[in-house]
């Protein structure tokens, strides 16, 4: 088996249950873009090419109550920041050498989860491995949008709401098992909790969007354990 | 609403998300060398899925005490590298017994 179709297979492995997951989150954004009176065509187009949660959730929002398109603009910049840190630590994950098209396109891929598995990656991230996990998870993504709008207000409530935990599920799955033999990662997953949940209580702080909150706690955050803890370089991309 | 204003909302979101996305890797040629930046773009990951995983996924849930209980399930089995899928299912489940 050639390399490149070893990296085709572990990227549909691994973007499988993401795809999973993605059908049943995008399944209930369907319900809130039929709403804003989208067709499922529409949301299917949207889905494919934007992949983004948050995202899609504040556009379909500002779409139902006929924003000015500056909002939706903004509201794109703000909510998806975290796009543009995660394509920066992509960035170092890809081999050098690589042709810029392929880290243009392996940068379009990134959500929260395809980059999670893209950088949780042994060594420099094949673009094949990032692509067909996207693939596989994108079809999946506008899919169950264009199903959601559609089909959506046929699911009860209930089964909805405990299938919007699944995306929860797979960040935990991303996150806790390197904390387990790296103490300063463990430290800085126990701060981010703590901070976040400060901030979604605290007066004025607590009325900033997710995606402000996202950005902000993440910068700080980030920049005081790397201050504190820098990491050990490697040249095989791993850090 | 005119269909043809849907279009434009949509494509607006299409083209700000992904250059988002693409602008890092236009800016950053190979390998950078600062520690600081690197051991940055380390912890970056870990942290965003941390902020957005908590309190956001015990707010998901009508009553806080199903989130929680589904959080916590999630983290011990991701400690014992459950794996994606199982996890994701396990927290979906826990949530539709106790919703």
């Amino acid at each position: 088996m050639t390399q490149r179709r070893q990296d085709i297979l572990h990227g549909l492995r691994d973007g499988f249950p993401i795809a999973l997951g993605y059908f049943a989150v995008s399944f209930s954004l369907g319900i809130i873009a039929a709403k804003a009176g989208l067709s499922a065509q529409q949301g299917f187009l949207c889905s494919f090419f934007t992949r983004a949660s948050a995202g899609e959730y504040g556009t379909y929002t500002l779409i139902g109550a006929q924003a000015a398109y500056v909002e939706i603009i903004v509201m794109c910049l703000v909510v998806n920041l975290r796009y543009m840190l995660m394509s920066a630590a992509l960035s170092q994950k890809i081999a050098p050498g690589t042709p810029g098209y392929h880290r243009l396109l392996m940068a379009c891929c990134v959500t929260d989860e395809i980059f999670g598995i893209s950088i949780a990656h042994p060594g420099y991230t094949p673009p094949a491995y990032t692509y067909s996990a996207a693939l596989i998870s994108t079809i999946f993504w506008a899919t169950g949008c264009a199903l959601g709008i559609t089909a959506g207000c046929l699911l009860p409530q209930h089964i909805v709401t405990a299938l919007s935990l699944s995306l929860y599920g797979m960040f935990l799955a991303i996150i806790i098992p390197p904390a387990r033999y790296n103490r300063n990662v463990l430290y800085a997953l126990i701060a981010g909790f703590i901070l976040s949940g400060l901030c979604a209580v605290a007066p004025v702080v607590s009325q900033w969007s997710s995606g402000m909150r996202t950005v902000v706690l993440t910068i700080i955050i980030s920049s005081v354990a790397a201050w504190l803890k820098p990491i050990k370089l490697k040249d095989n991309g791993a850090a | 609403m005119e269909q043809h204003r849907i279009l434009i909302y949509i494509l607006l979101a299409i083209v700000v998300t992904n250059l988002i996305r693409m602008t890092p890797m236009v800016l950053i040629k190979g390998q950078i060398r600062n520690i600081f930046v690197r051991s940055f773009l380390y912890y970056v990951p870990y942290v965003t899925l941390a902020v957005m995983t908590f309190p956001d996924m015990v707010l998901a849930t009508p009553t806080p005490l199903p989130g929680i209980i589904a959080l916590i399930v999630g983290m011990v089995a991701a400690w014992f590298r459950l794996g994606l899928l199982p996890v994701a299912a396990l927290c979906c489940i826990i949530a539709y017994l106790l919703i």
